[in-house]
């Protein structure tokens, strides 16, 4: 997660959002939301309240899990779209939308020149530009037009006149799957994106929201049925309390039974260790892990060639959702993410009814007003093998799988932390190089899943909270 | 007792608005001695059930509790005071 101002509004709309669905009063308030919280006279950190109240609105939407591309009628208050939500039997595998109002005020040409200009008597970068795309008026000027964004102007200016500036969703996207439309939008297209959540991250105007079930599972928690709870392994380390107590929290907003998804880690490194050594028996050069969806959507979208060494063993989500349903099939099942990713997983798993990420948890329990430190333990079931809750961090499923191994001497890792330019090159050479190395752990965040892009505080943080209940 | 004590709530709804970001600030005056200016994490100051208090995270500096603490704002909060002090 990046705490920043962006960030701190969602949450905000979020715990809103939460506290009047959880007092059935969504479908009445909501219009007046974006209202509630900028009134008239608050200082606005866009142009004017009017933009931001439309922002809001528009974010409002996507977190009743609309895409905002497909609003047909403007004028379409929240509330209609509250009643689609309860209605809504089917959904999409999109999981990400644009709030467009927000989105539009990053540049087209990311190369700019700056008033360091001199205007001098050589302007070189005329000369090397090789689409005549600038001129000299006073400074030198880029015709945005003709401009190919090549950046040859700026290795030419002596005076570092001309700046690169970057569009930060297209920078972060390690896929280029995001890229701006006609009308200077950013549009992400759904057959190149690997679901990491980064331009969601990055974007400074929090015009990328996620989409939600939070209707949805409101709604199922009211209903009745048995609504039960599994948790991604990075959970532990977003509050400063006690396995017991977050357990215990998660129940008092209304789930009936809690489950680590720990618990189906064990299952993936069982599953995986006997995998590794067949294929090593076999004569394999090295393995990669499959538990990050990420990562394996990447390998399928990009790394075609990578396909034969990634692990076919399931991810814990799979194994933990199918242990559920096994005992109960007719309960609902939520499954508490720290990524986008993991939501998309989950629209694929049938055994998994709904995702909801950390921060909607956390939204939860603000709008429920529930302490963690106060409340009473639950228990955890100890038949969890500690080393499963290390899952969520770079080196966690490594030293799993040694600890499962029959000869873990034989076992030579190499950590893939975080994927971005340097590691994705990194990846694409691996089945010609990767040295003495037969294990190759991957995983999309820097750090593992305490840095998913839906966590509630900094990896750090994160990493030190967790760490200290695999020991 | 330090001159500035900077109480920050790690009550849940704190937590979640931001208050594990807070507790980092600390780093942010490094040449500040503890006897002037110190930090530490509170339990919930109640003041989150109360809508009149405004909004989560809180901090109490000197007794005054604060809402809606962005590290921003503290920043300026603290060199508020410490300019007070000399």
């Amino acid at each position: 997660m990046i705490y920043n101002n962006a960030m701190l509004i969602r949450r905000d709309l979020l715990a809103r959002m939460c506290k009047l669905m959880f007092e059935g009063e969504l479908k009445e308030k909501i219009n007046r939301l974006p209202l509630e919280m900028v009134p008239r006279h608050s200082k606005n950190t866009r142009c004017c309240v009017h933009k931001e109240r439309a922002v809001l609105k528009y974010s409002a939407m996507g977190i009743l899990g609309f895409n905002v591309k497909d609003e047909e009628d403007e004028f379409m208050p929240l509330s209609e779209y509250v009643q689609m939500a309860e209605d809504r039997t089917e959904f999409t595998d999109v999981m990400l939308t644009v709030v467009d109002v927000a989105c539009s005020s990053c540049v087209k040409i990311n190369y700019v020149v700056t008033n360091l200009c001199r205007t001098c008597v050589g302007h070189p970068c005329t000369f090397a530009c090789k689409k005549n795309a600038i001129s000299i008026h006073g400074k030198a000027e880029i015709n945005h037009d003709t401009c190919v964004n090549c950046g040859m102007c700026l290795d030419a200016c002596p005076f570092n006149a001309i700046i690169y500036q970057p569009v930060p969703c297209e920078e972060s996207c390690p896929v280029n799957a995001i890229s701006k439309n006609e009308n200077g939008i950013e549009y992400i297209d759904e057959t190149k994106c690997i679901y990491c959540g980064r331009c969601l991250e990055s974007c400074p105007f929090g015009a990328i929201i996620e989409k939600t079930y939070l209707v949805q599972i409101t709604n199922a928690l009211k209903s009745g049925k048995r609504v039960k709870a599994m948790f991604a392994p990075a959970l532990l380390g977003q509050f400063q309390d006690d396995p017991e107590k977050i357990i215990a929290a998660i129940k008092q907003i209304g789930f009936d039974e809690v489950i680590e998804v720990a618990k189906g880690a064990n299952e993936t490194t069982r599953n995986e260790t006997l995998e590794f050594e067949e294929r090593m028996e076999q004569g394999q050069p090295f393995m990669t892990t499959s538990c990050c969806h990420s990562y394996t959507r990447l390998v399928e979208k990009n790394l075609p060639d990578l396909k034969p060494f990634v692990s076919d063993t399931k991810t814990p989500a799979y194994y933990t959702a199918e242990m559920i349903k096994k005992e109960d099939p007719d309960c609902v099942v939520v499954f508490i993410v720290p990524c986008v990713s993991k939501r998309h997983e989950s629209y694929y798993n049938p055994n998994i009814d709904y995702a909801m990420s950390f921060e909607e948890l956390g939204a939860m329990l603000v709008a429920k007003q529930i302490e963690i430190s106060k409340c009473e333990d639950a228990t955890c079931d100890t038949t969890i093998h500690a080393s499963g809750r290390g899952f969520c961090y770079s080196g966690g499923v490594a030293d799993s799988v040694k600890q499962f191994a029959k000869h873990p001497e034989k076992i030579k890792e190499i950590l893939i932390d975080g994927i971005d330019k340097s590691t994705l090159r990194m990846l694409r050479q691996l089945p010609q190089n990767h040295g003495d190395a037969n294990f190759v752990e991957v995983m999309m965040c820097k750090g593992g899943c305490v840095n998913g892009c839906d966590t509630l505080v900094n990896s750090k943080i994160a990493l030190r909270q967790v760490k200290k209940v695999v020991k | 007792m330090s001159r500035i004590t900077v109480e920050i709530c790690v009550g849940t709804a704190c937590y979640v608005m931001g208050a594990a970001e807070l507790l980092s600030l600390q780093d942010a005056f490094p040449s500040i001695e503890e006897e002037i200016l110190s930090f530490k994490g509170t339990n919930c100051l109640d003041s989150c059930t109360n809508p009149t208090c405004g909004k989560a995270p809180f901090v109490r500096v000197n007794g005054n509790i604060l809402h809606a603490v962005t590290v921003e704002s503290l920043k300026k909060t603290l060199h508020h005071e410490l300019e007070r002090l000399k």
